[in-house]
């Protein structure tokens, strides 16, 4: 199977990263990557969405966010593994609880290059699945009984952060336009989807390969944290994505939500809500270990997966 | 040309804290402020702007010495624990002393 052109952007940026290159994107084009991504995952949501019917999706939102918000509860034990103090793990599973665009990005790439569709309501379950986890992992941190806890500012952070405001933003004008409507934005947005993911992914590897840093401090705990969790977690979804009945690229897709973890999100909220928790533990294990280990690995696997669970269940 | 005594705050802390700490100086009575994007290292490793989560910003603001003491003060106990932050203050000169509280 040959690697996919995007992961080896990727791998060139890891490689300048390391080598100390003075390359560098501007962090004013990056964020114009990111905010591109972002609606053009949301605008292909929104226009799936106005094209089929509504009825069942009800269930199905109810599936995903109970998994939200589980899957953080059922992380934190393994959190706490690594002598990890109650803030740092309560920030992990926050992470690995939520979920990540680019990952997730690189998996409808996947999808694309081998014609498999996906269900429309994915990008939908991308912007749920984001919010949950960060809750909990509050929750954990600080306790039910605390008070002090300024849950306004951080529900905005979460909320009005640019990568829920543009998903949710995208997803509706997608829905209001539907197909003709945003056809004029399409050669932005979709025809031009896979050299934006490029580009953004070579700055992706240069953020890892930064990370390569604090991987030495904290050490073998969060490499093998990284490594051991998204396999379990993206079989969950992925039992999940086949019970609600998705078809296979939404069964891998769901896999790839639930095995990703976030950083942009997640970093963003804890930090304001639990100032404590060392952020860069989280980030280290999310963008240096389980970000290359999803693109390189857990991708192709987690569709074997899905066409194993559409086997047994057709 | 009169100049007048006047005493500059300058917070360079996490890109996360801006909106915060705006809203803290407002609040303390600061009649304006500064923020500028800022790169740099120290003693929680090198902060180089690349992204979001590594970008730092710089805030200045102009006052008199009381509401200089007030922020600094505020600004230690919220955030000096657990955030990135190094906060200085230094005497300067300005020709409209009446602009700045």
């Amino acid at each position: 199977m040959s690697l996919d052109p995007v992961i080896l952007f990727f791998v060139l940026g890891v490689i300048a990263g390391v080598a100390k290159s003075d390359l560098k994107l501007p962090p004013a084009i990056y964020e114009l990557l990111s905010i591109l991504l972002l609606l053009a995952i949301g605008l292909k949501g929104g226009v799936e969405l106005s094209k089929s019917s509504m009825s069942g999706l009800l269930p199905q939102v109810a599936a995903v966010l109970a998994m939200g918000f589980i899957m953080p509860f059922v992380l934190y034990p393994l959190a706490r593994l690594g002598r990890t103090g109650r803030a740092d793990a309560a920030s992990l599973v926050a992470h690995y609880g939520s979920v990540s665009v680019a990952t997730f990005a690189v998996g409808i790439a996947y999808l694309n290059d081998r014609n498999i569709a996906y269900d429309s309501q994915l990008p939908l379950f991308l912007v749920l699945l984001e919010v949950p986890a960060i809750i909990v992992g509050i929750l954990i941190a600080k306790g039910l009984s605390d008070r002090s806890q300024a849950w306004g500012r951080v529900m905005h952070e979460i909320v009005f952060g640019k990568s829920i405001l543009l998903m949710v933003g995208g997803l509706l004008i997608g829905w209001i336009a539907g197909p003709q409507g945003v056809q004029p934005l399409e050669p932005l947005f979709f025809d031009l989807f896979k050299g934006l993911l490029a580009l953004f992914l070579l700055e992706m590897g240069l953020i890892a390969a930064s990370q390569g840093q604090a991987l030495r401090q904290h050490g073998v705990f969060l490499i093998l944290f990284g490594l051991l969790v998204p396999l379990p977690m993206a079989c969950v979804g992925a039992l999940i994505g086949t019970l609600i009945g998705l078809n296979v690229g939404g069964v891998t897709l769901l896999a790839v939500l639930a095995g990703s973890a976030s950083y942009i999100a997640a970093p963003a909220a804890m930090r304001i809500a639990v100032p404590d928790a060392n952020p860069s533990l989280p980030l280290t294990a999310s963008l240096g270990v389980t970000f290359p280990f999803n693109i390189f690995i857990g991708i192709p696997v987690y569709y074997a997966i899905a066409q194993g669970l559409q086997g047994l269940g057709g | 040309m009169t100049e007048y005594p006047c005493k500059i705050v300058t917070i360079v802390t996490e890109a996360i804290l801006e909106q915060d700490i705006c809203e803290l100086l407002r609040r303390l009575g600061a009649t304006g402020y500064t923020v500028t994007d800022a790169r740099g290292a120290g003693s929680r490793g090198v902060r180089n702007a690349g992204w979001q989560s590594s970008s730092n910003v710089r805030i200045e603001v102009l006052c008199n010495p009381g509401l200089a003491e007030k922020i600094a003060v505020q600004v230690q106990d919220l955030y000096y624990e657990n955030y990135a932050m190094v906060l200085f203050t230094a005497d300067i000169s300005v020709l409209r002393p009446n602009k700045f509280s």
